[in-house]
């Protein structure tokens, strides 16, 4: 007994160093698991607040650039307002419409929810983007975010009134995308290389490819509203073994700037989880 | 009292420096990742008992994950060169440490080469940790090793220029003060 007491105060400092070690590689090893499971609400809050005081100082020196990513966006939504079209009246006798502009609610996918970027990252190889809207304000996990330019990620963490983002820009990022011309759809993932590029993988080889093609979210993603931009072919490669195409994009944001993301909440998600619940497997 | 409100705000200073200056600029290779924050635990002073030292470094390195969202990452890193640091100390400084005068490590208590040498081992000790627990989970063996090189290079600029911009004036503690 006496033995294992001088062991201990003699090697104490020993003893706390592997405590400690084991206990920042269990929190770690964990979080690659479960996401943010540690650095949930409290943590959120606090560096929160922190970072969004800086970022107002920081968002005043590049108001130029995002004033004109926001007129560029205002101008494309513009141009899709019914006002702006026009034809000559065909009709011969008066038709009532039967359907009302509000009846439409109730077939609305997606809802955008405006955010503002408080904390960003693009050195690591796991970056996050942190966003001043919670759950208070309606930010679920696993919603998808985009920018006014195109794809950003999605929620793995939601405080009150903070939420963090898994970037694009992500070593775990897995978005399944489509060529926009030839149609082709692939996985869209993240090297850890270079912030400028993310690779587009599994591209059957029937597909026409073009370098300058863009590349959007697919339709079979529950979390993206089809047609969101994600970026725009750089290279083609070949791969020898699967006989599919490996591209690299150039993002289609500009992930050292970004000032301005949508939340996308998708008001079908319950109906579509409960019917896929519901599935039996034969094997059942 | 002045010692413990220094050491508070310097670590302050640093995690900000760290989260929003370091880590905010472009990266210049994807190989280079630079570093300044861990200065603060190269700085604390001989005094420091190794527990104390330990959980101290634990607990900076906890709250500079907090902000980089990276949980135990640092922590595990600090700790490793917070148990290390005495080592080397009493390696390098053959004299019983606190007798020197100088209340922490500097190029002034220790002698220019002694210090470089310190802030040398235990640069390369933190990239080398770092590096290898985010190289578990992710990458190849030559961004291993080219990672570890280059950001331990570019630290090391950072910490000559902080040297350098930042002269620490620790006084010549004698039993008159």
């Amino acid at each position: 007994m006496r033995n294992i007491l001088l062991f201990i105060s003699r090697y104490s400092h020993l003893i706390v160093l592997l405590f400690l070690q084991g206990l920042s590689l269990h929190l770690l090893f964990r979080y690659n698991r479960f996401h943010e499971a540690v650095f949930s609400n409290v943590l959120n809050e606090m560096t929160g607040k922190v970072r969004e005081g800086y970022s107002g100082i920081e968002t005043f020196f590049s108001l130029r650039t995002e004033n004109d990513l926001l007129r560029a966006e205002n101008a494309r939504l513009r141009n899709q307002l019914k006002e702006d079209y026009a034809w000559p009246d065909s009709s011969s006798r008066p038709v009532s419409d039967t359907i009302r502009i509000d009846t439409l609610v109730q077939y609305r996918k997606f809802v955008y929810l405006p955010s503002r970027v408080i904390g960003n990252t693009v050195n690591a190889e796991r970056n996050h983007i942190m966003l001043h809207r919670g759950a208070k304000q309606g930010v679920e996990i696993g919603m998808a975010v985009t920018s006014p330019s195109g794809v950003l990620g999605t929620v793995i963490g939601v405080s009150d009134n903070m939420s963090v983002v898994m970037s694009l820009l992500h070593a775990q990022t897995r978005i399944v995308a489509v060529l926009k011309r030839g149609g082709g759809y692939g996985e869209v993932s993240w090297d850890g290389a270079d912030p400028r590029y993310v690779q587009l993988t599994k591209i059957p080889r029937t597909t026409e490819v073009k370098k300058g093609d863009s590349v959007v979210t697919s339709q079979y993603s529950d979390k993206y509203p089809p047609g969101q931009l994600v970026g725009f072919v750089e290279r083609i490669s070949e791969d020898p073994q699967s006989g599919t195409f490996d591209l690299v994009l150039r993002t289609a944001v500009d992930f050292k700037n970004v000032h301005h993301a949508y939340v996308i909440r998708n008001l079908q998600q319950g109906e579509m989880d409960a019917l896929r619940n519901s599935i039996k497997e034969p094997n059942d | 009292m002045t010692d413990f409100l220094k050491h508070i705000l310097r670590c302050c200073l640093f995690i900000f420096v760290q989260v929003f200056l370091l880590n905010e600029i472009p990266p210049l290779h994807r190989y280079v990742t630079p570093h300044l924050y861990y200065l603060f635990i190269l700085w604390l002073p001989f005094r420091t008992s190794r527990i104390a030292l330990l959980l101290i470094a634990f607990f900076y390195g906890l709250m500079l994950d907090a902000f980089l969202h990276t949980p135990g990452l640092h922590a595990a890193a600090c700790t490793l060169i917070a148990f290390i640091r005495p080592f080397i100390i009493s390696v390098l400084l053959p004299k019983e440490v606190g007798e020197s005068g100088y209340p922490e490590p500097s190029y002034k208590s220790m002698g220019l080469i002694p210090y470089g040498t310190y802030i040398l081992l235990l640069t390369l000790f933190h990239h080398f940790y770092l590096t290898l627990l985010e190289w578990l989970q992710f990458g190849g063996f030559l961004v291993f090793i080219g990672k570890v090189l280059a950001s331990t290079g570019v630290s090391l600029l950072l910490v000559l220029i902080t040297e350098l911009v930042f002269s620490r004036k620790s006084n010549y503690r004698t039993n008159m003060s």
